[in-house]
């Protein structure tokens, strides 16, 4: 995401900026055996159990394979592992692919896969690791050099999708490896479509074809991989024809870049929800920090523990206009965390309908007929227009009798006081991995520290039923069943308004003429995604 | 003048603890890095275990006094971020910086001097009224919308120069510089410009008010008066005697394009300290923060110094005067 400074910049001359170049000279075309691609966040490190960060993980994706791979739909895929199946209740087995050689012609068996799961919790010094993904592993059995069977305490139906990220190293090459040593490209060594010729920290990783790589060969022979963080020049660099493929195209450059003749954009429904979490903490008799009567006075009372104000916050609220003015159309209104045909998305759970009459009967039913004053907070550097959604919000609920005040401010104040709870209304996001059972048990669930349960839920939102469905779902090895919980959960979750869903943003990717992409909805931009417009689309 | 520079040394070292000590209390009061750093999916066990890996889980004055016994062996901590060693992490991004800094002095002196010079001489011709009038445009507008209009007319428009990025580099001294090679130079022309564009305003000003005030001294008067070359009066005499303003602003100037070129390097993409720096701050990466700051300070102090200096060598009475004492 983008920092003050950039924001500015980009905000305030973007218009005026894609205007000029619209009269520009064609830029020179690219080159067939090079692509040169920009990202808007920069890419840390190159040890793919460092950090769990997207730009992170699209370039781990690039250089190295993990068992179980993912589709640009986020459905899993064989990876290194071509067969994974419970072969009873807390033993999974996984067949592994045969003739599989890493970067440097060490071949891959099942010892680097054990290796891998022990390297994981133990990077020195990260920041956020990797560790939850194995944690569930109890043991691990080496069947045969290409058959592997991991041991779980309990019964764990997640643990292939928890696979699905972490990448697997060789345990010759990496056994010593420190973070240091990837970064600095002598470590960077995996079995994915690239490898990594030279890594400039902050500023770009030039890659070149694996050629003996397992699965499709990728179109070109040399990645430039450049980080481009301000958002104007990114988009300028594009047009200019010094690179040919970014991401993250800022929402004020959309319609400009929609009819420019020399670029063409792809674009997904993300995995990205942005909504509004509410205080469950405070009692029903207690203040909520940031809400008080009409006249500045403490009210007495938290009424967003009272489930009519929730709901009639959340019909007051146009989505189709936030989605079309504020984002430019890029985003999706949406009612629960995933898109249509994600695994456990409830059919009839649209985004709610837009009723301001309804809500003011709803205030008043509940006590409010004057409403009350509440403050909003949000973020100003972490979500696409986010406070901007805000500033709409503030305007719409004002408009139903709840005066809202606005407070937008930097990512790095805004989340540690939304963990304590200081709010009592926040905008705030949640990129899911495309399994149901994730956004319920971290933002849904009772917070419990003890079994990790409901580590983001910053509103306190409870409720024993949606708890015990939750539990009973990550327990579930049968997809169909589990599935049935899930939704059930949702359904009651949001039938609560335990939150207030907002949009599914929509990941927007822009290049020259010539390209084509694979959009993924997991935002992961990948070298591997990218092709000639003349070459058709692998599988 | 060794005990002038013993004192020097001193109140530098003075100044660098205190800002150790502010910045460690002021990066704490903003936020917890870990709540930025960490994936959003990360239960409390995971949280917790990266806190204390961070050493976070200490009481603040812990922490410090941590970062303080390995500061007095040179260790400036380890970033948050990319687990490598701070001071690394900045040496490394330095020689983008600097050359980005030095190219836009070098530009500045040379493009503001003559044209200072020439303003002062000839105050009243239409030349001399163009030149102050750009002079304000340079100060006024601003280093981000100039950025992204040089983009877009040089590179997107005329496609003469890349727009952003910095270009292939050559070792030299044991450090990566770009403007060893050609393609590296026209990398840096249009960010060097951007940066300079100010420097240059505020060369031709110092310099036309220093031609406008020399000229009229009784010693300008004195050397036409014995009948000296025009050319001689003004590049010897008068020149002389401007400079000392002029080294000293450049001097200044040059330490806060160092250290300051934030907007310029995020604007052009430019790999170097200033980017460093914003992006360390939006993720709190505290290591980075302080000896990117404490750096900066040795360097300011030193610039000074190397101002002080060149005084001695441009001014006799400076050297008198020293001297004396």
């Amino acid at each position: 995401m983008s920092g003050i400074l950039r924001r500015n910049a980009s905000i305030a001359v973007g218009a005026a900026v894609l205007g000029l170049a619209a009269v520009g000279a064609a830029a020179p075309e690219a080159r067939a055996q090079t692509l040169t691609m920009a990202v808007g966040a920069p890419v840390t490190s190159l040890d793919p159990h460092y950090h769990q960060l997207s730009p992170n993980n699209a370039v781990a994706d690039m250089i190295f394979d993990r068992l179980i791979n993912t589709d640009n739909l986020s459905r899993m895929v064989p990876g290194l592992a071509v067969e994974w199946r419970p072969v009873g209740p807390t033993v999974w087995e996984f067949r592994l692919r045969p003739g599989v050689r890493f970067h440097n012609g060490n071949p891959f068996t099942a010892e680097d896969v054990a290796f891998t799961i022990q390297r994981v919790p133990n990077v020195p010094n990260s920041p956020s690791s990797f560790a939850a993904y194995v944690r569930p592993i109890q043991g691990v059995e080496i069947v045969d050099p290409l058959t592997i069977r991991l041991r779980t305490a309990s019964p764990a139906p997640l643990l292939p999708q928890d696979l699905t990220n972490v990448r697997i190293l060789d345990r010759e090459t990496h056994e010593n490896a420190a973070t240091e040593d990837f970064n600095a490209g002598r470590a960077a060594i995996g079995t994915g479509p690239w490898r990594v010729v030279q890594h400039r920290s902050g500023d770009r990783i030039e890659f070149e074809r694996n050629d003996g790589y397992w699965g499709d060969r990728p179109a070109f022979q040399r990645v430039n991989y450049r980080m481009i963080t301000n958002d104007a020049a990114r988009t300028a660099a594009l047009l200019a024809g010094d690179v040919e493929f970014i991401d993250q195209v800022p929402t004020s450059d959309l319609a400009r870049l929609r009819g420019d003749q020399r670029v063409t954009l792809s674009e997904i429904t993300g995995l990205r929800l942005i909504f509004l979490g509410l205080d469950h903490l405070r009692a029903p008799n207690e203040d909520s920090p940031f809400v008080t009567g009409n006249d500045g006075r403490p009210l007495g009372r938290n009424p967003l523990r009272d489930v009519r104000v929730r709901r009639a916050l959340s019909i007051a609220i146009d989505r189709q206009a936030i989605v079309e003015r504020v984002m430019e159309g890029a985003a999706t209104p949406a009612g629960q965390f995933l898109p249509p045909g994600v695994f456990s998305h409830v059919p009839e759970l649209g985004p709610p309908r837009y009723d301001p009459q309804e809500a003011r009967r709803l205030l008043a039913e509940a006590g409010y007929p004057d409403g009350f004053r509440l403050t909003l907070h949000s973020p100003n550097d972490r979500y696409i227009n986010d406070s901007r959604i805000a500033q709409a919000i503030g305007q719409m609920w004002t408009r139903i009798g709840v005066r809202t005040a606005v407070e937008a401010q930097t990512w790095t104040t805004f989340i540690g006081r939304a963990g304590r709870q200081e709010f009592s209304a926040h905008l705030i996001g949640w990129g899911s991995n495309p399994e149901g059972s994730h956004p319920l048990r971290n933002i849904i669930h009772t917070a419990n520290r003890e079994r990790g349960f409901g580590a983001s839920n910053r509103g306190r939102y409870s409720n024993p039923e949606v708890d015990a469905l939750i539990e009973q779902a990550l327990v579930e090895l049968d997809d169909e069943k589990r599935e049935r919980l899930l939704q059930e959960a949702k359904r009651k979750a949001f039938e609560d308004v335990a939150i207030i869903p907002l949009h599914i943003q929509t990941n927007i990717w822009a290049m020259r003429r010539n390209l084509a992409h694979t959009p993924r909805n997991d935002e992961l931009t990948r070298a591997q995604d990218v092709r000639p417009a003349s070459v058709p689309a692998a599988r | 003048m060794s005990v002038y520079m013993l004192r020097r040394l001193l109140q530098a070292v003075a100044v660098v603890f205190a800002m150790s000590l502010i910045v460690f209390v002021g990066v704490y009061a903003i936020g917890d890095p870990v709540e930025i750093l960490i994936s959003p999916d990360a239960d409390q066990i995971e949280r917790e275990r990266a806190i204390a890996a961070l050493g976070l889980d200490l009481p603040l004055w812990e922490q410090y006094f941590v970062f303080l016994s390995k500061a007095l062996q040179g260790d400036l901590g380890r970033s948050f971020v990319f687990n490598e060693p701070a001071l690394r992490l900045i040496l490394q991004r330095m020689p983008a910086t600097l050359e980005l800094a030095f190219g836009a002095t070098i530009m500045a002196l040379v493009i503001g001097l003559p044209l200072g010079l020439y303003a002062g001489l000839r105050p009243d011709s239409p030349v001399s009224r163009t030149i102050m009038a750009g002079s304000i445009l340079g100060f006024s507008l601003p280093t981000f919308w100039v950025g992204l209009m040089l983009i877009m007319v040089f590179a997107v428009q005329l496609g003469w120069l890349p727009s952003t990025g910095r270009g292939p580099t050559r070792e030299f001294l044991g450090m990566q510089w770009s403007f060893l090679t050609w393609d590296g130079l026209r990398h840096l022309l249009l960010p060097a410009i951007n940066l300079s564009l100010f420097k240059i305003s505020l060369v031709i000003r110092l310099t036309r008010a220093g031609v406008r005030e020399t000229i009229l001294m009784d010693f300008v008067k004195f050397a036409r008066a014995k009948g000296l070359s025009p050319n001689r009066v003004i590049f010897v005499h008068v020149f002389k005697n401007i400079l000392i303003p002029v080294v000293t602003v450049v001097g200044l100037e040059l330490g806060s394009t160092i250290a300051f070129s934030v907007v310029t390097e995020s604007v052009f993409a430019w790999p170097g300290m200033g980017k460093l720096i914003i992006d360390s701050i939006n993720v709190l990466d505290r290591p980075v923060i302080v000896a990117y700051l404490m750096i900066i300070v040795m360097m300011f102090i030193i610039i000074n110094l190397v101002v002080d200096l060149t005084y001695s060598v441009l001014d006799p009475r400076v050297r008198l005067e020293a001297k004396g004492t």
